[in-house]
């Protein structure tokens, strides 16, 4: 078998169709009486891929974690990591390992026992044990705090000793809850990406849940977007968040601006949309499969909005109407402009020069236009 | 720092006051001369030393010991495993039923679970012939049998606090589910064992009541034969022995608060 290229090396085996998948789960389901956690859920994760499962919260996500570590039994469906059936493998035998969201740190022992609890229970002998917890603290510089207790460490301290610990063991797949839910912005910046190096260091594949989109796209390969227990896409972050395939989608990733629409000319290489609350026609540059007078939503990222006072040129790809609010952030300022529907449309503009003479300024009545292969054209 | 008000210094005083003097009064009047408890004679500790030489209540400070251990035990036993019943397993028919009526008897009069005791005791022994009349087994399962509600109530409400994902992780790094029990879960709890057993031992020290419906001839404990001396009036023997069994209490006390305050962080 000749060796698979490293996804670390801009490898993209979900494209290969020859490329076996790492982690294949079929049909999926999880019920509690009721209720459907998981619904139905097929999905292929690849050898030393940076999964992220992202959705709100309830969305199943962490069912779905849970079943893969076998802290849940399926009520359908059937889970294979690395070929091997995990149907009747308890959770202590399987080979994946998992970073919880609490942590969850033995508080009666130290950081160095923590870490080596995993191989005590392999049999693995002291000695070899010290060395291997010692390279992994190493790993998470955390070599200075091995006799501390959990209760002595600061929150980002005890993060990585949770990361070493369920890494000791050099699963095949590492789970991780939430992974930086319980640290500060500023932290949580530096760790995403100390994790991305660890996972290519070590070439395990990771599968982390989150409800943090920004945290999803700086990490991952690919993304899986979860809604009420099923999985709505499944792509690489650009793909996401620039070609969403729903609203959902494209509502819950990055922030947008949605058209309703209906089709008033449809041909091979361009459609038209006319919407209402819009007050506008929009000309979209390739073609849609879709039928005239089919009522279609039109999505568009603030980012990619311009606004003039100008009246732009052409008939079509712009709406009217009047700053009603402006939020200075730094970076960049949005800009909600109200139409004369009384939708509102964002628009971000980055502050590229230190003083603006030429601001926008409240009440100012403008123009917002983009271009036309700027938006993506939605049928659900 | 703020003063204290003049209202939160005298009501502490008082408090302290109402429960301490009994107390010291006890103590002093152990050291007394004189064979009357309330007239002071001048210093002398003849009762104690009459106190060691008195076989009978050796004997009954003895059985009460060996009482409030093995009950003290027995019930951290079984109390703990009725706690963990109660709080891990997933809901079943009759779960919260179960779960009041561990604690019933708490709240249950003393006279009531000795009667009803003493009945089953003479039951079972008309029945299968065990227990073979009454004596210290009968008051080691009294005792079990109300200290176990006491520490069943402790060590749930521990263990309703752990966080469920530290076995979960020991599970998942590969520990098999008895081995989590010892690993994790049992010193997590450890606190609550530890206070769940002092305090069954304390309960079975002090019980009165119970012990005199369920005991039998040579089995009398350390309370039942103070109470039947006292009857034929207070003795200062008893007072010395009083002042021995608060000085242990209160070195317990001491031990228990140093072990169990929380490590400082550093």
């Amino acid at each position: 078998m000749d060796t698979p290229q490293k996804i670390a090396n801009g490898a993209k085996p979900w494209i290969e169709q020859a490329e076996t998948p790492f982690i294949r789960i079929s049909n999926l389901t999880k019920k509690f009486g009721e209720f459907t956690a998981v619904d139905n859920i097929t999905l292929d994760i690849y050898r030393e891929e940076l999964f992220c499962l992202l959705g709100g919260s309830g969305c199943g996500k962490s069912t779905l974690l849970r079943m893969l570590a076998g802290f849940e039994n399926p009520t359908s469906g059937r889970v294979e990591i690395d070929g091997q059936d995990m149907a009747n493998v308890p959770a202590y035998a399987r080979p994946t390992n998992m970073m919880f969201q609490s942590y969850a740190l033995f508080p009666h022992m130290t950081v160095e026992k923590n870490v080596a609890y995993g191989l005590m229970r392999d049999g693995v002998s002291k000695s070899d044990a010290a060395d291997q917890v010692a390279d992994m603290l190493n790993l998470v510089q955390l070599s200075e705090f091995a006799k501390r207790k959990p209760e002595q460490l600061s929150g980002g301290q005890r993060q990585r000793v949770a990361l070493a610990r369920s890494l000791i063991k050099k699963p095949k797949l590492l789970l991780l809850d939430e992974p930086l839910g319980a640290l500060d912005k500023k932290l949580r910046e530096e760790t995403q990406f100390e994790l991305i190096n660890i996972q290519e260091s070590l070439g395990v594949t990771f599968i982390v849940v989150t409800h943090d989109q920004e945290e999803a796209m700086t990490l991952s390969t690919r993304i899986g977007v979860m809604d009420q227990g099923e999985i709505v896409q499944v792509g690489e972050p650009h793909e996401v968040y620039e070609f969403p395939q729903t609203r959902f989608v494209a509502d819950f990733i990055g922030s947008v601006n949605i058209f309703e629409g209906r089709v008033s000319a449809d041909a091979t290489d361009y459609v038209r949309i006319h919407s209402q609350e819009g007050d506008c026609d929009i000309h979209v540059s390739h073609g849609v499969s879709c039928t005239e007078n089919q009522k279609l939503w039109f999505a568009i990222r603030p980012e990619k909005l311009t606004i003039s006072r100008e009246k732009p040129r052409g008939k079509f790809n712009f709406v009217k109407g009047v700053i009603d609010e402006i939020a200075y952030q730094g970076n960049l300022s949005v800009y909600r402009i109200k139409l004369a529907s009384g939708k509102i449309v964002r628009v971000t503009k980055s502050n590229r020069a230190r003083h603006d003479g030429d601001a926008f300024s409240w009440d100012d009545n403008v123009y917002v236009s983009w271009d036309e292969a700027a938006g993506v054209v939605l049928a659900q | 720092m703020k003063k204290n008000s003049w209202f939160v210094t005298i009501a502490t005083t008082l408090g302290f006051a109402f429960l301490y003097i009994p107390i010291i009064s006890l103590i002093i009047f152990s050291f007394n001369k004189s064979k009357l408890v309330t007239v002071w004679a001048g210093f002398s500790t003849k009762w104690y030393a009459k106190l060691l030489n008195d076989p009978q209540i050796l004997g009954a400070a003895w059985i009460s010991l060996k009482i409030a251990f093995l009950s003290a035990s027995l019930a951290l036993i079984l109390g703990t495993l009725g706690a963990l019943v109660l709080v891990r397993f997933r809901r079943f028919h009759g779960k919260s039923l179960l779960s009041g009526m561990i604690t019933a008897p708490l709240v249950m009069p003393d006279v009531i679970i000795g009667l009803s005791l003493l009945l089953l005791f003479v039951g079972m022994e008309a029945m299968f012939g065990w227990p073979a009349g009454r004596g210290l087994t009968t008051i080691v399962i009294a005792h079990t049998t109300f200290c176990m509600a006491y520490v069943a109530v402790v060590v749930q409400s521990r263990l309703v606090d752990m966080d469920e994902s530290l076995e979960e992780a020991a599970l998942d790094l590969g520990a098999k589910p008895t081995r989590v029990f010892f690993d994790i879960t049992l010193p997590v709890i450890a606190p609550a064992l530890v206070s769940g057993w002092l305090l069954s031992f304390t309960l079975s020290l002090d019980d009165l009541v119970i012990a005199s419906f369920v005991s039998g001839p040579g089995a009398s404990t350390l309370p039942m034969v103070i109470f039947s001396k006292v009857r034929l009036g207070v003795s200062p023997d008893i007072n010395a022995l009083a002042t021995i069994i608060i000085v242990v209490v209160a070195i317990g006390v001491v031990i228990a608060s140093t072990q169990m305050k929380p490590k400082k962080v550093s």
